[in-house]
């Protein structure tokens, strides 16, 4: 699961009111290196929430990532790079997340978050 | 190679394998790539993406100029797009869930193309899956009453994904009733045709695109 995927998943447990950003608990991550396109990541920018990516990224130890992202900073080579690397390098493989509201665990296994819901949770 | 490759697609038993809808809906989706590109398509999603040979053949497509994303309550069935994936050296997010997975609040108005090969054979409706827990292969295809149960359930999300430019391309049989799925879809602004027809052996078999 790279951080693209995590700022789109929220927990969707009935009742649930702020089920996102989940807390990312990773217990093996890897880093696969894909190529920089500069202007997909321009287009995703504005589909992101910032904030939630930033501190997805910094609970990983992914650092060096503005708070605020100005036109002329998507422009610019080195943050674009940084950008990416958060973005769509790094891979949490094994771990959970966690729905802020609930506690609730969702597993991530093999990359892949499994979000299927139990009888009383639909 | 633009669309995937079925040499190069996992195989489980547990997984409903490509056929002649999966076929088609990769099909469609190439036909329609020309015009799609045009619009800057940065998210496709699969809903029920089984071995991953559509969402794979959208991801050669797009390359990195978008990213994919693919559903399926088959835990299984997720684990065979990875594989399929990974032996055409492309890449999708995966996750496993009932329809958009908990994607569907942040997805809302960004999906570029939508895609969907719904269960859609006409079972008992017991035969649907509750929701509950993993789905197996029966998932996959067990569509209840008209084939519509799952379908059903879909149609009323499809306006609030899609992005301004987007469309839906999904799977339908005739026994779905495609003019009453028409009609379902106007009722929530959205226009439809069926842009693919074939006769497949005990079924006929379309391709609707929703804009």
């Amino acid at each position: 699961m790279r951080l693209i995927t995590h700022n789109m998943l929220a927990c969707n447990i009935k009742g649930v009111k702020s089920g996102f950003p989940l807390k990312i608990e990773a217990e093996t991550v890897e880093v696969k290196e894909a190529e920089l396109n500069p202007e997909f990541l321009q287009r995703m920018y504005p589909k992101l929430e910032w904030k939630a990516f930033v501190d997805a990224a910094v609970s990983l130890n992914v650092t060096g990532l503005p708070d605020e992202v100005t036109p002329a900073l998507l422009e610019d080579e080195e943050f674009l790079k940084k950008f990416h690397h958060a973005l769509l390098e790094i891979h949490v493989e094994e771990g959970a997340l966690i729905c802020p509201e609930t506690g609730r665990r969702f597993p991530v296994q093999k990359g892949i978050p499994n979000m299927l819901l139990n009888e009383d949770e639909c | 190679m633009s669309i995937a490759d079925i040499r190069l697609t996992h195989f489980d038993r547990e997984v409903y394998e490509p056929a002649e809808d999966s076929y088609m809906l990769a099909d469609a989706l190439k036909d329609e790539w020309e015009n799609v590109e045009k619009g800057n398509p940065s998210i496709c999603l699969e809903i029920g993406c089984g071995t991953g040979y559509v969402i794979c053949s959208a991801a050669l497509l797009i390359q990195g100029n978008g990213v994919c994303f693919a559903t399926d309550v088959n835990p299984q069935a997720a684990a065979a797009t990875r594989m399929t994936l990974a032996a055409h050296g492309v890449h999708a997010e995966v996750v496993v869930g009932d329809l958009l997975a908990g994607m569907e609040k942040r997805l809302a108005g960004k999906v570029d193309v939508l895609l969907f090969n719904p269960p859609y054979v006409p079972t008992p409706d017991e035969e649907v899956w509750s929701g509950k827990g993993e789905g197996g292969i029966t998932a996959s295809w067990a569509g209840g009453d008209r084939g519509r149960v799952v379908i059903d359930r879909v149609l009323p999300l499809v306006n609030d994904l899609l992005s301004p430019s987007g469309i839906l391309l999904m799977v339908l049989v005739h026994d779905n009733d495609p003019p009453d799925v028409a009609n379902q879809l106007r009722l929530h602004g959205l226009d439809s045709k069926l842009v693919l027809t074939r006769d497949a052996d005990e079924e006929k078999l379309h391709i609707m695109k929703v804009w």
